[in-house]
């Protein structure tokens, strides 16, 4: 279960990995391995977002699966980000959850070879950049992780590398809310609730 | 009938050779005698099948004389190699001769790789037993069955996606006492198909010219992670499983065609390229990671 955030009023999409993969593909598979099958799961994700509106936050949960691997990591974090990103019509922010230390080596190659960075939970309540990202993104991001939410007035002040902070709101490493301007830490947005 | 005499020992260092015999046999059925068969990793029985495989595009099924210890029979058995052979080879049923001595570090009994299913099957298999065998007998953490099932993810996709032809894969926990004075894990992964320098050759072949062959072929796709999709995310597989068998301390070696190319640790003397074998179809790949060095 998600617990919407609050200002911006995305009310975020949970996407078990592991529910997906046995709904999609077969209930025989329980592992995330092997490209068509990552692709299976990647358009069965896609999918589900068509109906998300203009604006759409996800948190893309892997905390079931147990293996995934390279191919894997590829189809459902890489290329989910890369086609996102591509859509003009569809806004879509990404939280990958449950990446925990097996996920995490197959997931940050696949996105520093496509040049990209995702916002992953690492551990409980634990979240961090992942993929290829420059030492001021990672300083802001986590200036703005710390805050949780920096109003448009303070965002000078608490995070004083502009274009930096301009490349996460680009690159979709944190949210701009369109009413009022306020930064948001996209890790807050999609508190799992306890 | 073309005789072909199986080494009495067959395994990672003496595969080559035997296939470099199975290339130079002449056209006719073959009978491969493995009567006096000592010794077989899984190098040796899954070469054997795919030795079995080139020599039966040649003539009529091949004939396998099987071996006469009962040890390597227990053995073979413990590790499937009977059923793969069905097929392969026209034999006689082995004899049930009581159950194999000693506890089993059979990894991965051998499994053919035909279609994507298989490597599931494969990590399935895998992740419900090699984590004991793992920490036990290497010393690796928990977790190092994930990443074990990662690398034998990815190098059986490598069949699927690129060979165009069936192969097979095996792997079993082994006490190198003389040898290294430590325990390691061998995975073979072989298949019969038309090799890495087949797979690149429409894409990469012509920026290469005169330079073309086995060995620029498996120093592109091992050394610079060339593919032949354009997807810039494809081609990972192999660089990925060769800073994993890195961290590890492990030897990673692939035969295609002609030529050999490895990453190899302090501890093995193979030699990182070779070239000059006998021409041999598909690509064969295996595997040594060491249990952790006492500190």
């Amino acid at each position: 279960m998600i617990e919407p955030g609050p200002d911006p009023h995305l009310s975020p999409v949970w996407i078990d990995v592991g529910q997906v993969l046995q709904r999609t593909v077969t209930s025989l598979y329980s592992h995330l391995v092997t490209r068509p099958t990552g692709r299976a799961v990647r358009l069965a994700i896609e999918t589900q977002l068509q109906s998300a509106g203009e604006r759409s936050l996800s948190l893309i949960d892997l905390s079931e699966v147990v293996v995934i691997d390279f191919s894997c990591a590829d189809e459902v974090v890489a290329k989910l980000l890369e086609s996102a990103h591509a859509s003009p019509r569809h806004e879509a922010y990404f939280v990958f959850g449950g990446v925990h230390e097996p996920h995490r080596d197959q997931i940050e190659t696949v996105l520093e070879r496509r040049g990209l960075a995702a916002v992953a939970e690492t551990d409980q309540h634990v979240f961090a950049l992942l993929g290829s990202v420059s030492e001021a993104e990672e300083r802001m991001w986590r200036a703005l992780e710390q805050r949780g939410a920096v109003s448009e007035d303070e965002i000078g002040a608490v995070l004083p590398d502009g274009n930096a902070v301009q490349l996460l709101i680009e690159r979709r490493l944190a949210l701009r809310s369109p009413r009022s301007g306020s930064l948001h830490a996209l890790s807050r947005l999609v508190r799992r609730a306890t | 009938m073309n005789v072909l005499p199986v080494p009495t020992s067959l395994d990672y260092q003496t595969v080559d050779a035997f296939f470099d015999q199975v290339a130079l046999a002449k056209e006719g059925r073959a009978l491969f005698d493995a009567r006096h068969l000592r010794w077989v990793d899984p190098n040796g029985m899954v070469g054997l099948l795919v030795a079995g495989t080139v020599a039966g595009r040649r003539g009529a099924l091949p004939r396998l004389e099987l071996p006469e210890s009962s040890d390597v029979h227990g053995y073979l058995s413990r590790m499937a190699f009977f059923e793969a052979a069905k097929g392969v080879f026209d034999f006689d049923a082995p004899v049930r001769r009581g159950a194999a001595k000693g506890a089993s570090d059979v990894l991965l009994e051998i499994t053919p790789i035909v279609a994507n299913a298989d490597v599931h099957q494969v990590v399935d298999r895998v992740q419900s037993k090699a984590g004991a065998i793992l920490s036990s007998r290497l010393g690796y953490p928990a977790t190092a069955v994930v990443q074990f099932s990662v690398i034998l993810s990815e190098i059986c996709q490598n069949i699927v996606e690129h060979a165009e032809a069936p192969g097979w894969v095996a792997a079993q926990a082994y006490n190198w006492a003389r040898r290294l004075g430590r325990y390691v894990v061998v995975i073979s992964v072989m298949d019969v198909g038309r090799g890495f320098r087949g797979s690149l050759h429409d894409e990469h072949s012509a920026r290469y010219g005169d330079r073309w062959a086995d060995t620029t072929a498996l120093e592109a796709a091992f050394l610079h992670g060339i593919t032949r999709f354009p997807d810039s995310g494809r081609g990972q597989g192999i660089q990925q499983i060769r800073k994993q068998v890195r961290r590890w301390d492990g030897a990673i070696t692939i035969r295609s065609g002609t030529a050999r190319i490895g990453q190899v640790p302090e501890w093995d003397d193979t030699p990182p390229l070779t070239d000059g074998m006998q021409p041999f179809p598909g690509a064969q790949i295996s595997i040594i990671l060491p249990a952790k060095a006492e500190p």
